[in-house]
């Protein structure tokens, strides 16, 4: 068996400590939004609104080092072999057939990881953070010049990509148990190394 | 021959300058010009003190044996009474003239109803036209007893009333807002007698208006203790930080002008032209500004919460302080009337007596003279939009059977920048309407001739001396209408730690379950994009499950 060291130190850091302040907005925002009682509302949008600014600050340190280390090309999507991770997941995975991709360092995500990442970085997060934002800042809208905005709007464009971001996760960690062995993957992003056949 | 009236006038016209007087030295500090002061005003103060006690017993010898009429000596009184009473006096009494406590009327300049105790039908003892000699145990004047009352008399100014310190001082409804100065049977019919009110010693004992003095009318609003306001009744003379975090009587110890700050005797604040947003935020006291000062925010802004609490700050821009500050009304042991059904009034016993029933609480549930009622303690508000004008339903306008009449009906709504949401204290009943007219009825209810209802129970009898006193016939039609009264909750502010958390309105049927026009967090959600969103969540879910089930029980097989 083979080890590759995929996951830098940086990217393991960052990794865990978004899926933490991600899985607490879920639970803190679900409770703002009225799904459950847990916390407490005002306890709910303590956190929500201390985890959203520790989200920022690190998208801010991710985008930074995603640029300077040119790994942002890890995204740049294909089509190619598409299909085939398709129908890898949905018969060959059953049988045993062999993985459509092998992954290198310089290819650290299959076409499927890379759209699925893409479509979280470009357009989950960017619609999160903005609608957030503007949730925060809603009785500044009118000094902003943004007076024609309507909370209830905002509010719903943020529900929308909380719903959007639930069925990511939900998805994404299944799909990290998928590798050479169940826990391959998560053992990779919590040591750097991935084992491939 | 000296009426009672004029007796009366002059002892209070003194201790009007003697309140003066001991005002004077409470601000002075010790410097050689205010110590002068003080003694201007301790010698003023003990002219003073001895004119009154001349004109004080002057006035004891006098009444008791003439009744009504008051026989020579007083002319010595009334002199002594002029000259001490100072010039800032009849200033006093000037200023009185000019204000909603002596009128009873009120112009709303936005709508130009005219308003006041004196023009307002309400659901609670409905009106005072017909009835003045019995609600002007609460008007700061002397006489007023039906319309010819002489309302540019400064000898009618009530000082006593505001000015007391003695709490000795009662107006009997019946007097026509005198106190009694004969010993009088009361409450009628009781065995009890009240002593004559000792006018000397209140004349030597007044002193700045207190919780006390403005709750004798104020707290027994509507027949009783704690009937009309909620949040003002006798629990407020002596409160505990508990039931108002500002009177607290151990603590801060506001008495009432401490908010309603008066400018030459007209008291701010006031529910007929009420200030329900104030964006300027902090009235600096002593400021010419012409705003109201009897509002939270003239004291704490519009952002009044610590910067921890920044979030709070925000709800400034839609809530009224009260809304959170005031959870509940009626916080003591003593309750307040939710209801007041007068149709139920009139009925006798088989003697053709007036009945009383009484609750556990030992609270009247129902009267003969006024028919039913409910009561309620820790009442929690009813919420709603209110921009600060009031439109109320005057004698006169229509009014049916059909749907719920508004007594009056707070203006507003979520686009309107003026506006907040306020807690309310809804008062419902039923009452008296002409049918033929179609208007809210006036019924002459006190009195001692034998029209008065609440002596000779005979509705049309009352109806029509009362609708005549408004200035029209009784078509002899009697109906009863719901009513609704709306009454802003501001009184009995909780200390902070007992205000309103986040979940009383951010949640399903909440408070503001009813509030339109805002997007409130938790209550509000798009049912379909949730629909949607968990749906198809709860299909990746599934179909992650059967995935992996597969991938499970295929491993397990392979052994
Ligand atoms: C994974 C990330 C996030 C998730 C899953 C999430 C989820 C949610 C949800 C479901 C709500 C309830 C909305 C409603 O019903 O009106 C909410 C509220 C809110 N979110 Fe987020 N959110 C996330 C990130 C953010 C970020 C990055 C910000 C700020 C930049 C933010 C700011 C807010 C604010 C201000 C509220 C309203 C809280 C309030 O009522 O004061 N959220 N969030």
């Amino acid at each position: 068996m083979e080890r590759i060291y995929i996951f830098k130190r940086f990217e393991r850091f960052w990794h865990w400590t978004q899926a933490l302040l991600i899985i607490t907005m879920m639970i803190t925002g679900f409770e703002i939004h009225g799904t459950y009682s847990n916390l407490g509302f005002e306890t709910a949008v303590e956190v929500h609104t201390i985890a959203a600014w520790a989200l920022i600050t690190l998208w801010v340190f991710a985008i930074f080092w995603h640029f300077t280390t040119g790994e942002w090309k890890q995204y740049i999507p294909t089509m190619d072999k598409v299909e085939a991770m398709f129908r890898y997941y949905l018969t060959g995975i059953f049988t045993h057939a062999e993985h459509p991709f092998r992954q290198t360092t310089l290819h650290k995500h299959n076409p499927l990881q890379r759209l699925a990442y893409l479509f979280v970085k470009l357009l989950i997060n960017p619609l999160i953070w903005a609608s957030g934002f503007l949730y925060l800042f809603y009785t500044s809208w009118e000094s902003w010049g943004l007076g024609w905005l309507n909370l209830e709007w905002i509010a719903t464009i943020h529900v929308i990509a909380a719903f959007m971001m639930l069925i990511f996760f939900i998805a994404h960690i299944y799909l990290a148990t998928t590798g050479h062995k169940p826990m391959s993957h998560i053992k990779a992003m919590i040591t750097g190394w991935e084992e491939i056949d | 021959m000296f009426t009672r009236n004029e007796l009366i006038a002059p002892v209070l016209g003194i201790a009007c300058a003697l309140a003066l007087a001991i005002s004077l030295p409470a601000a002075a500090t010790a410097t050689p010009a205010a110590e002068a002061v003080q003694e201007i005003a301790a010698g003023l103060e003990g002219a003073v003190t001895k004119a009154a006690g001349e004109v004080a017993a002057t006035a004891e010898q006098a009444v008791p044996d003439a009744g009504v009429a008051a026989p020579a000596p007083v002319p010595v009184a009334a002199a002594t009474a002029e000259e001490a009473k100072s010039s800032s006096t009849a200033e006093a009494a000037k200023q009185i003239h000019k204000t909603k406590h002596w009128s009873w009327e009120y112009t709303n300049p936005d709508t130009g109803q005219k308003l006041g105790k004196k023009n307002v039908i309400n659901n609670f003892c409905t009106s005072v036209t017909s009835n003045h000699s019995f609600c002007s145990a609460c008007h700061i004047g002397y006489g007023w007893a039906d319309d010819s009352f002489d309302f540019s008399s400064e000898a009618n100014v009530d000082c006593i009333v505001c000015h007391d310190t003695t709490g000795t001082y009662k107006k009997l409804p019946g007097l026509s807002g005198h106190p009694n100065y004969e010993t009088m049977e009361w409450p009628p019919h009781s065995g009890r007698f009240r002593p004559p009110t000792d006018l000397k010693k209140i004349a030597q004992n007044v002193g700045p208006t207190s919780r006390k003095t403005c709750g004798t009318c104020h707290f027994y609003g509507g027949g009783g203790d704690a009937v009309k306001h909620g949040d003002l009744d006798s629990s407020l003379t002596n409160p505990g930080r508990y039931l108002d975090v500002h009177m607290d009587s151990e603590g801060l110890n506001f008495s009432c002008s401490r908010c309603h700050v008066t400018d030459e005797h007209e008291v701010s604040g006031s529910r007929y032209g009420v200030t329900a947003a104030d964006e300027k935020g902090v009235l600096v006291p002593g400021s010419l500004d012409p705003r109201n000062p009897t509002t939270c925010v003239a004291c704490h802004g519009n952002t009044p919460h610590p910067d921890k609490a920044a979030k709070l700050n925000d709800h400034t821009r839609k809530l009224a302080c009260q809304t959170c500050h005031i959870p509940a009304y009626a916080r003591s042991t003593l309750q307040t009337k939710m209801s007041w059904d007068w149709s139920t009034a009139g009925k006798l016993d088989e003697q053709g007596h007036r009945i009383q029933l009484k609750n556990s609480a030992g609270k009247v549930v129902y009267d003969s003279k006024k028919g039913n009622f409910t009561y309620d303690r820790y009442v929690v508000p009813e919420y709603q939009w209110f921009n600060g004008e009031v439109k109320f339903t005057l004698f006169g306008d229509q009014v049916s059977e059909d749907s719920v009449v508004k007594i009056n009906e707070f203006q507003g709504d979520a686009n309107d920048p003026d506006a907040r949401i306020w807690p309310v204290r809804v008062f419902r009943g039923k009452q008296m309407y002409d049918k033929g007219l179609q208007t809210l009825a006036v019924l002459h209810t006190a009195g001692k001739d034998d029209a008065a209802f609440w002596g000779n129970y005979d509705w049309d009898k009352a109806m029509e001396v009362g609708m005549r006193a408004a200035g029209s016939e009784y078509s002899g039609e009697l109906g009863f209408v719901s009513t609704e009264m709306s009454w802003p909750v501001t009184h009995m502010v909780s200390p902070k730690e007992d205000a309103l958390d986040c979940e009383s309105c951010h949640t399903d049927g909440g408070r503001l379950a009813g509030i339109e026009g805002i997007y409130l967090p938790a209550r509000d959600r798009m049912p379909l994009i949730d629909t949607i969103g968990f749906g198809i969540a709860l299909l990746a879910l599934i179909g992650v499950l059967i995935h992996g089930g597969i991938r499970v029980i295929l491993a397990k097989r392979e052994g």
